[in-house]
């Protein structure tokens, strides 16, 4: 007994790298209690009562930050929300003087959204509170990975062995460092395909199979986490035009049905109907994208949960 | 999970002979609108077994459901880790129900009044009544089970287990030796 409640000491959330298998087992186990929780009449539990997290978000996103607020009040904890537009921060205020200023009003977690990698990891530093990683640029998005890991093995079962292709944007998005570390540490195989200006440049490192084509990916994968291609990329020159992505790239039922799988479709949103995945198919019955939006507050509230442990005064 | 035992209280005959006689001091009220629920762990097995010699006894079917209190524990601010979470199965209303809620051991009243809370937030049940197969005494909480096995006031340095077939390959209660930190 007194192992089990070892297997998960960590104070933040900063990402998947590092994470064993059977500390991410534990949170997706935990999880899947919370899952019950939200299906119920009464969508809440006194767990947090008196825990006050503030959700910085410096950076837009809608479903993020919906699911941590709406996990974070299912625990009945009190939710306050900051977003950069329209504070301080136009006024010249430093980060660290911004979130300084909010733990003096005496919060206990802190959910941080920020461009700049790393962002979690210097909060750390500055404040007592549990950091948590809604999305640092383009280093990781841990809750999105562990949601994501979530909905793979509520559809497949272990995915110990089991292949899973991230598709597109691999070098400016934060959800394929967290899917491969946390699916890695879980024992799954895991490729990535994109164009080769998408592709970032130590992507060899991590341990992943490459594929430039389509077709390869298809081929080497079961479940398919396909990535949104973000519009503003285009501009920077980094693919021709969205038809070219999606004649190239795009998941469609066409491509689909060439191979005899039971596929599972993924996306972590928003998506682009149309550029990397056919309305066919997002709406289809391989896809699992919107258990991925309904586990994602399970698994937030789990992390919540799992983070608010403290010491004895 | 086996641990040095101090004595035992009742072997396996002697387990299955008190959960049928709480199973037939359930029959003697009114059973017609009962629904069993097992707290978790121990009290799941045993809520299984009483619905079953129930079964046996009035032919009466019971529905069987199970929760985990941890969300409603009220020793969050003064642990340290959080402890492991199991499922919570309640697969049918509990609204107008008379629960039977079962639990292995009761101690200080804390985990039934936080399995109270927790199945308030399920429904509201027309009444709800407790089984423990040993009360160990030190109430904390004004809680008192409405059917018990046997009463055995423990001393500050043990406590009761209750091992059951399903989880602890063995039946049979035990006064063990409280584990040190």
């Amino acid at each position: 007994m007194k192992n089990k409640n070892n297997v998960f000491s960590r104070r933040h959330l900063l990402g998947l790298e590092g994470f064993t298998g059977r500390e991410i087992t534990h949170i997706l186990d935990t999880a899947r209690s919370f899952r019950e929780v939200i299906e119920r009449p009464i969508k809440k539990v006194p767990t947090l009562t008196g825990i006050t997290v503030v959700n910085c978000f410096f950076e837009a996103s809608t479903r993020t930050r919906i699911s941590f607020e709406l996990a974070e009040k299912r625990l009945s904890a009190d939710p306050v929300n900051f977003s950069s537009s329209g504070s301080s921060v136009s006024k010249g205020e430093t980060l660290r003087d911004t979130v300084r200023n909010i733990e003096a009003m005496k919060i206990d977690m802190v959910v941080i959204r920020h461009a700049s990698p790393g962002v979690p990891l210097f909060l750390t530093k500055v404040l007592d509170a549990a950091i948590i990683n809604a999305g640092d640029g383009s280093h990781e998005h841990p809750t999105q990975g562990l949601l994501d890991i979530y909905s793979m093995r509520e559809k497949v079962g272990d995915l110990k062995g089991k292949k899973v292709c991230l598709i597109g944007d691999i070098k400016h998005g934060r959800v394929p460092l967290s899917n491969i570390y946390g699916l890695q540490a879980l024992g799954a195989e895991v490729g990535v395909c994109g164009p080769p200006t998408l592709m970032p440049r130590f992507i060899d490192d991590v341990g992943v199979k490459v594929f430039t084509r389509i077709d390869e990916a298809l081929e080497y994968a079961d479940i398919l986490n396909v990535l949104r291609i973000q519009l503003e990329r285009q501009k920077g020159g980094l693919f021709p035009t969205l038809r070219e992505y999606h004649d190239q790239y795009g998941i469609t039922m066409a491509r689909l049905e060439r191979y005899k799988k039971d596929w599972v479709i993924m996306h972590p949103g928003p998506i682009n109907r149309g550029v990397e995945i056919e309305t066919a198919v997002a709406d289809g019955d391989y896809s699992i994208i919107l258990d991925q939006v309904t586990n994602g507050v399970a698994i937030r509230m789990a992390v919540l949960y799992l983070l608010s442990g403290r010491e004895i005064d | 999970m086996k641990s040095k035992v101090k004595s035992q209280l009742l072997d396996k005959k002697g387990l299955k002979d008190t959960i049928q006689r709480v199973a037939e001091n359930i029959i003697s009220t009114d059973i017609s609108n009962v629904v069993i629920i097992g707290m978790q762990t121990r009290g799941v097995p045993i809520a299984e077994r009483i619905a079953e010699m129930i079964r046996k006894k009035s032919g009466k079917k019971m529905k069987v459901g199970v929760i985990d209190v941890t969300f409603y524990r009220d020793d969050f601010r003064i642990r340290l880790k959080q402890p492991e979470i199991q499922l919570s199965d309640i697969p049918f209303s509990i609204d107008e129900k008379d629960i039977i809620l079962v639990d292995d051991v009761i101690y200080t009243g804390r985990t039934v009044r936080a399995a109270l809370a927790a199945l308030m937030d399920y429904g509201r049940p027309s009444s709800i009544k407790l089984v423990s197969l040993v009360d160990r005494g030190h109430r904390e909480l004004p809680i008192q089970p409405d059917f018990n096995g046997l009463e055995h006031k423990t001393k500050s340095d043990e406590e009761i287990q209750v091992r059951v077939e399903e989880i602890d390959g063995e039946d049979g209660i035990f006064v063990v030796p409280i584990p040190k930190k």
